[in-house]
Parts: C-alpha cells; structure tokens; sequence
C-alpha cells in the first residue's frame, strides 16, 4: 500500500516565533468509521501488553512523551491534571486492565500514538477549508465558528476560515468525524523534541490502520 | 535678599536661568523585546520540568507527594508574567517535594536500620513492626518483633524477627 501524502501546516507567526519547531502535518484519507474489526481489537491487545506500571511511571523520561509534557507545561496546561495523550491511554490501560476498542477511527488513533508517542485528531474532509494550521484565537472567536467562546490567544488548530479545534481539546462539534464521514483529515503535532519521523510514522500508522480495514470492516 | 522672616529662602528669579534644562519627554517608538526574556523563560520551564519528571520517578513505589502545579488556563500562549509565575510555581513545587522526598528517605534510612537491630537484639524491639513501605520499597513484606512460642516465649524473653511477604490474595 502507497503511504499517503504528507501535507505541512502552516504556523502563525508569533506562535513560529515562541516555538520555532511546532508543527503541524496532515495527510488526507479515505475512509470511514465504524465498528472496529477484529484484527485491529487484536492489536490494541497487543499493545495494551506493552503498558506496565513501572513503564507508565517512567514513561514522563522518555523522550517523545517528555517533550509534550513540556510543551504543555509551556503552553499553561498542567500535565499532571489534563494529561498528555499518551499519559491519558497509558493510565486507562492500567485502569481498565487493557486497551477497549471504542471504533475504527479512536482504535486507529490510539494505536499510532501508542505506537510512536505523537497525538493524533481526526477531522471530516469535508467540513473543513483546504489547508489546515496553528494559530491564536482572535478577539471574541467561537470555536468552530458558531460554537462555545474561545479565550483570548488560545491556541486553536484551524483552517484559513476558522477554527477547527483547541489545541489537545475539543474539537468543533461540526468538524469532527461523524458515521457520514468517508473522507477524513488527520492532522498530528509535532513539538520541540520529537524527531520528524514520529510525527509522519503516527500520520502513516493511523491512515494504514483507517484504510487497511475498510473492506473488513464493511464484510 | 533672603526672605528670612518668611522660614524660607526666596529663590531669585535668575535661578532658573541657571538650571539645567530638563530633557525633553520621549516616549519609546517600539515596545521592549520581550523574545529573549521569554526564550530563557521557555528554556527554565523545560528545565524544571524535567528535574520534576527525574524526582518523580525517583519518588516510585512512595505515595503521598504533591506533583499538580496549577495551569493557566491553556492551551494558549502565556504572558511573560504567567511564564515567570509558573517557573516559580515549579521551582516552589520541585523544592517542596524535594525536601519532602529527603525527609522520607532520612526516616527510611532509620527504619532499615531499626530492622538489622531487631534482627540483632529482638528482645530489645518486643513487637516493633516494620512494613516495606516504610522502607519506601513496594510490596507488603513486613518485619514483626514476636515472642517464640506465644504466651511461653514473652515469659522466657524468647522473641524472634518474623518476616512476612507476599501480598494477601485479592478477593
């Protein structure tokens, strides 16, 4: 299978400046959502074997896991309250004894960032403008264009229109991938600290998760 | 003349020719760069949170510290005031648990050696109880001060050292 094609987000100005190696990369992709099938439930089993306690514990050393901490420490969030998105499946996997399967799309997501570190969203295709990038909110923004109020220079991943998400937060309501979706667009962060090759590795990982089980899943 | 019956002296009205001139009000054109404050800022938060993340693991299998540092209201991007406020909370928050973390150890250090004297002088320890946790080591092997043979043995002076491991089975 030909890996999909990477895309570069832009990257506000003053956010470029603050933090000269954020980014944020996408890859478009056919898909749809749904029932996970029983191939990738196996994988998340798999991978749930990785998480002990000793490892979740000395996981906030590592490399890649360390430098989200880092970034949301800089970014004004407290990791130790609203964990990283590695940190928050690592501790589920402790709580619930295993990795569960929610559907393709969250089974894909989780299963690249536990895979490489690096956090993943999705968004719908076709909801969303052509080219996706980081910025601060502006004066009196809503989410989503018509959703909650975002705060001032709140970090906000959007399109050239509006904004499609906070940043390692909600996502418009309207944005997100619903059953109707067949086209997705994921989009994955990469901070300073983690190599490039993370970052498109937990880009290919998800896409090669969505769309090697479209017909399985259909079947 | 000097106005002296007034309590003051009258200044002449040639003084102020002689004052230097003050300098004209200028405003700065441009705000101060504020990047190379905030850069060292950047750089001290990673650096603390790392040191956080070693003691962290330093602390593991021992319960009961303090790690939350409060955040501000991200993911957005914080003012040189919040970014000097929350190094200090973290510089605060790595200081405290590093001072409790020491205190932990140093009683610690004293309950191991309490156990190799109740290993040597059990009678000198009658039912002194020491448990891995106090030791700051996991698992609930514990180290109990007994008299040999029950109600005999605490007659006779007869104590021993008994050591217990293993966790009670989850039921």
């Amino acid at each position: 299978m030909s890996e999909p094609e990477l895309t570069q987000g832009w990257i506000d100005v003053e956010l470029a400046e603050e933090f000269p190696e954020l980014s944020l990369d996408y890859v478009w992709v056919e898909a749809r959502s749904g029932r996970s099938p029983v191939a990738v439930r196996d994988r998340l089993r798999e991978l749930s074997d990785r998480f002990t306690g000793l490892k979740v514990i000395h996981m906030r050393q590592d490399p890649v896991p360390w430098a989200y901490r880092v970034f949301f420490r800089q970014v004004g969030v407290d990791p130790d309250s609203d964990r990283t998105p590695v940190e928050r499946i690592a501790i589920e996997r402790l709580e619930w004894g295993g990795l569960r399967s929610a559907n393709l799309l969250d089974d894909a997501l989780v299963i690249s960032t536990v895979e490489t570190g690096v956090p993943v969203i999705a968004f719908d295709a076709e909801k969303v403008g052509g080219h996706l990038g980081l910025r601060l909110a502006r004066k009196a923004e809503l989410l989503g264009g018509g959703g909650r109020p975002l705060s001032a220079r709140q970090i906000v991943v959007a399109d050239e229109d509006r904004s499609l998400s906070v940043l390692f937060g909600e996502i418009a309501e309207e944005r997100g991938v619903t059953r109707k979706t067949s086209r997705m667009v994921l989009a994955a962060l990469g901070v300073k600290g983690v190599p490039a090759i993370s970052v498109e590795e937990a880009l290919w990982t998800a896409a090669d998760v969505l769309s090697a089980h479209q017909y399985a899943r259909r079947r | 003349m000097p106005d002296i019956a007034a309590g003051r002296t009258a200044i002449p009205p040639q003084a102020d020719s002689v004052r230097p001139p003050s300098p004209p009000l200028v405003l700065p054109r441009t705000a101060p760069d504020e990047r190379p404050a905030r850069r060292t800022l950047l750089g001290q938060i990673e650096r603390l949170e790392s040191e956080l993340s070693q003691l962290f693991c330093s602390t593991w299998p021992r319960h009961g510290f303090e790690w939350s540092v409060p955040s501000r209201g991200g993911p957005r991007m914080l003012s040189l005031a919040d970014l000097e406020g929350l190094r200090d909370d973290l510089a605060e928050r790595l200081s405290q648990t590093r001072r409790s973390f020491s205190d932990r150890t140093y009683v610690e250090d004293q309950n191991r050696r309490r156990i190799e004297e109740m290993l040597l002088e059990p009678e000198q320890h009658k039912w002194v109880r020491v448990a891995n946790e106090d030791i700051g080591e996991p698992g609930c092997k514990h180290w109990h001060v007994r008299p040999r043979w029950g109600v005999l043995g605490m007659l006779m002076n007869w104590w021993r050292v008994r050591i217990s491991s293993g966790c009670p089975l989850a039921t």
